[in-house]
């Protein structure tokens, strides 16, 4: 204890970030030692695990017993069970994959039980050819490999709309959004095969779902880096993120990243789909709304600590999160313990790149003061996380999808940690 | 109106697009199988706001009330209102207040995302099911609960390109 470790960054505990490689020499700072369950020692120093050999083998892998980690705030219209959404359990996870089947979910009309060699993709409108593909034709294409988020546009939007701050946790505000590695057919591949006519300028992307959820893309981003995913996270997708196919457009909103893809029309105009005019379209306070806000906006959330997980004995805390942005890649995050009266620089780690997640870390000293901690981000466009105060200014409350706004967690002098607007 | 919703950046991505000539990529195997026209009028359902990809058919108001009380009452409640899952018209006017009622007739910009979205989509235990005389019957049912059209209006393909939505000039491109 005799560097300076323990010399604040910035107000309310915040530890220079080098506290978070050598946190063992730190373990005497009040922190009590995590006691050891007994029965880890048992006879000869072997607990029962020891005295036997284990479980074989097994043709998937499934998470151990002991871990309980699932989808949260699971909904569905009323009278349904497919026609809603669950969200990614934010603070459960470290790193910056989302295990897929942990990845959140929104449907339209239930996930569809596609046989994968009956599907197949359309493509016509505005070609010179119209083309169908099965899966087995869009195996033999080059792939390519993306490690991106997907944010749904109305992520997050509890903490626009509702006038006081709801007493809600990490994942129920902000698990719409996920991040896996991607591979896929290039659109613009396929859309070259089957010729673009003159005129060509939208592409209307429907999938086999009930509900054939349709939205209009910009033929710029379809030829730019869209994907037709096949694999997610090594694997095939899951039949919920679209199985046997989907269309994956990197930092849109993921609403027009379309599952189970089973046709795009090429046209000259938008089709004002509903779901590009009755929803995910923002409502501005004088009646008028923004439409093809695609580009999902810089954030961030720290997901521990949280409401849920709060702090124990006193002593140093790692405070992480996760950052991105669908305008460029993360450059900083910054992170307050004081509500935002003085910041400092988390630490950076993961891949990263354009459209990737990257998660954060900051070191705390926690000695039972209440605290509000805060994080925010700037991008490679130096756009940084706006506060919620800024956005209600901009866009009204009723605004409801994009929201973006900057989460503060009140830790109180307990270590209890809830939502809070300020 | 789609013309304003593109940067110049993104116009200029399109033209160079559409200019390239599209030569085949190098890698790709050209699987693509020829899909006929018999195939694409099975599955076509996209309908623009043109009204270009509707179908021929026609349907009443009073054959529309119906039809509601037949497959939409259940989750949109009595004549469009009060149900489970969200009323259908209603709320004309109150966009720009503090508490807006978005519906088909206060909100949505043209008639024919109706007609697309019910014959793709609706009704939810049975999309698909509905003949191309009913959903435009539904429709006319619905705009006329706020007047956008009469109570004995009858629709067809040009019939409902032509109405105008009470919100048809409420939305504009964003950033």
């Amino acid at each position: 204890m005799n560097d300076n470790m323990l010399v604040p960054v910035a107000g309310n505990g915040l530890l220079p970030l080098r506290a978070l490689n050598r946190r063992q020499l730190l373990a005497g700072i009040g922190a009590g030692a995590l006691a050891l369950p007994s029965a880890a020692l048992a006879a000869g120093g072997r607990p029962s695990w020891m005295q036997g050999a284990g479980a074989g083998m097994r043709s998937y892998g499934t998470p151990s017993p002991a871990e309980t980690v699932s989808r949260v705030a699971i909904g569905s219209q009323p009278g349904t069970t497919g026609s809603g959404a669950s969200r990614t359990p934010l603070a459960a996870l470290e790193g910056t994959i989302t295990p897929s089947g942990l990845h959140f979910e929104r449907h339209h009309s239930g996930v569809p039980a596609i046989d994968p060699a009956a599907h197949r993709l359309h493509i016509h409108g505005l070609v010179e050819k119209p083309l169908a593909f099965s899966l087995e034709a869009l195996e033999r294409y080059p792939l390519v490999t993306q490690l991106r988020f997907l944010e749904c546009s109305g992520n997050s939007a509890a903490n626009l709309a509702a006038p006081e701050a709801p007493d809600l946790d990490v994942a129920t505000l902000h698990g719409l959004v996920s991040q896996s590695e991607w591979v896929g057919v290039p659109l613009s591949v396929l859309l070259e095969e089957a010729g673009l006519k003159p005129g060509a300028a939208w592409v209307i992307a429907e999938g086999a779902d009930a509900a054939a959820m349709s939205r209009s893309v910009p033929l710029a981003k379809a030829l730019d880096d869209a994907i037709v995913a096949l694999y997610q996270n090594g694997e095939r997708l899951r039949p919920e993120n679209g199985y046997p196919m989907r269309l994956f457009l990197p930092n849109y909103e993921g609403n027009m990243s379309v599952k189970w893809l089973r046709r795009l029309k090429v046209t000259d105009q938008p089709a004002m789909t509903k779901d590009e005019t009755s929803k995910y379209t923002e409502l501005m306070p004088d009646g008028r709304a923004a439409q093809f806000t695609f580009t999902m906006g810089v954030k961030s959330v720290i997901t521990r600590p949280s409401k849920g997980y709060g702090l124990g004995a006193q002593g140093i805390y790692p405070i992480t999160g996760l950052a991105w942005s669908g305008q460029g890649e993360i450059r900083r995050v910054e992170v307050s313990a004081d509500g935002g009266r003085s910041w400092a620089d988390a630490a950076l780690e993961g891949p990263g790149g354009p459209g990737a997640m990257v998660r954060f870390r900051m070191p705390w000293l926690w000695q039972g003061q209440p605290a509000t901690l805060v994080s925010r981000a700037t991008d490679s466009t130096g756009a940084r996380q706006p506060t919620r105060e800024m956005l209600v200014q901009a866009r009204g409350p009723q605004s409801l999808y994009h929201y973006n706004g900057q989460q503060r967690w009140q830790v109180s002098a307990a270590g209890d940690v809830r939502n809070s607007y300020v | 109106m789609f013309k304003r919703a593109m940067s110049p950046c993104l116009a200029g991505l399109l033209l160079a697009g559409a200019a390239s000539a599209l030569a085949a990529t190098p890698g790709a195997p050209g699987l693509g199988a020829p899909l006929t026209p018999a195939v694409l009028a099975e599955i076509e359902l996209t309908v623009l706001p043109t009204g270009e990809g509707l179908p021929a058919g026609r349907g009443s108001v009073a054959q529309g009330a119906a039809l509601y009380q037949q497959h939409c009452q259940a989750g949109h409640g009595t004549e469009g209102q009060g149900g489970m899952n969200g009323d259908l018209v209603g709320g004309v006017g109150s966009l720009a207040t503090a508490a807006p009622k978005k519906t088909v007739t206060s909100y949505w910009p043209y008639a024919t995302i109706a007609f697309d979205y019910i014959r793709r989509a609706m009704p939810y235990t049975a999309p698909g099911s509905l003949s191309a005389d009913e959903v435009y019957a539904i429709v006319a049912y619905l705009l006329s609960r706020d007047d956008v059209v009469p109570k004995d209006a009858v629709l067809d393909a040009q019939g409902l390109a032509a109405v105008k939505m009470p919100n048809a000039e409420g939305f504009y491109p964003g950033e």
